[in-house]
């Protein structure tokens, strides 16, 4: 009795378990998590490239866990090694202009209205973090032309004071960068940009008809 | 007889395009005049509308 009568307590109260049930619960309106229909004005290709975005994102992702499965030994000499290597390239190629298409057409329609100033700035330190894992990645080749870049890189880091905990003359520092620390950084601020479109929804164009009231009240307190 | 390797060691290292201040690769350029281009046709080209898409569009929120 007295253990039903402390549970009833703690779920009137709330504990951790219930605040982080309700926080998920609410993270984005009903049925928004996964939608299968979108607003009319969605039907543009200016709205594509957000989930290329995320499609070569992905490319890059498996291609990277491949080639660090394999090796630098691998990726040099093999051929199915160099062809991953390409591939690690060109998906990341990809991810950064699709990336940037994405944010001209976000700018040009001024995609912070409506309560979405948050998905914009996660948005930036998404293009931010991953210019930083990309320059780490050209760093971790293991070949002449990552010598070169982190020679060349060194005085400016340098001189913005930043060179002893971020030292780009040590491959494995960088490597490690490159294939942990930068990775987990990008990947959860595109979780979160992606939670924030959900909630909030896709931003309308400028000129068009704004969101219904029904919506505006459910995007009340969320940000 | 002349291998990979030596021909990549004598391969130029590129063409840029200089304009004052300004010095980028023709490949660079290339990449950000398509892109440029890209941006263009996604805003002029017409979304295919599948079957099933209300002719009015899709849910209005």
């Amino acid at each position: 009795m007295t253990t039903e009568l402390r549970t009833a307590g703690a779920s009137e109260r709330g504990n951790w378990t219930t605040w982080l049930r309700t926080r998920l619960t609410r993270m984005v309106p009903p049925g928004q998590a996964l939608p299968d229909r979108q607003p009319a004005y969605v039907a543009s290709w200016i709205y594509v490239f957000g989930v290329a975005s995320i499609a070569a994102l992905l490319a890059v992702l498996l291609t990277g866990a491949w080639l660090a499965l394999g090796g630098a030994t691998w990726w040099h000499v093999s051929n199915l090694g160099h062809f991953v290597n390409s591939m690690h390239l060109w998906s990341t190629e990809l991810f950064f202009v699709f990336m940037v298409l994405h944010l001209w057409g976000q700018f040009w329609m001024a995609a912070w209205r409506g309560r979405r100033t948050l998905t914009w700035v996660t948005g930036v330190i998404a293009f931010l973090a991953s210019i930083g894992t990309a320059f780490t990645g050209y760093l971790s080749q293991s070949n002449f032309d990552a010598q070169w870049i982190s020679t060349q890189a060194k005085d400016g880091l340098n001189a913005v004071a930043i060179g002893a905990w971020f030292n780009v003359l040590n491959p494995a520092q960088m490597l490690l960068w490159h294939v942990v620390l930068l990775p987990l950084a990008v990947g959860l601020i595109v979780l979160v940009h992606v939670i924030l479109v959900r909630r909030h929804g896709v931003v309308p164009p400028i000129d068009a008809e704004q969101d219904r009231p029904e919506r505006a009240v459910a995007d009340e307190g969320r940000h | 007889m002349t291998t990979f390797s030596t021909v990549l060691a004598a391969a130029p290292s590129g063409h840029y395009v200089q304009w004052g201040v300004i010095s980028i690769s023709v490949t660079n350029l290339a990449i950000i005049g398509g892109m440029l281009v890209l941006f263009v046709l996604a805003l002029l080209v017409p979304f295919p509308r599948g079957p099933h898409d209300r002719s009015g569009g899709g849910e209005q929120r």
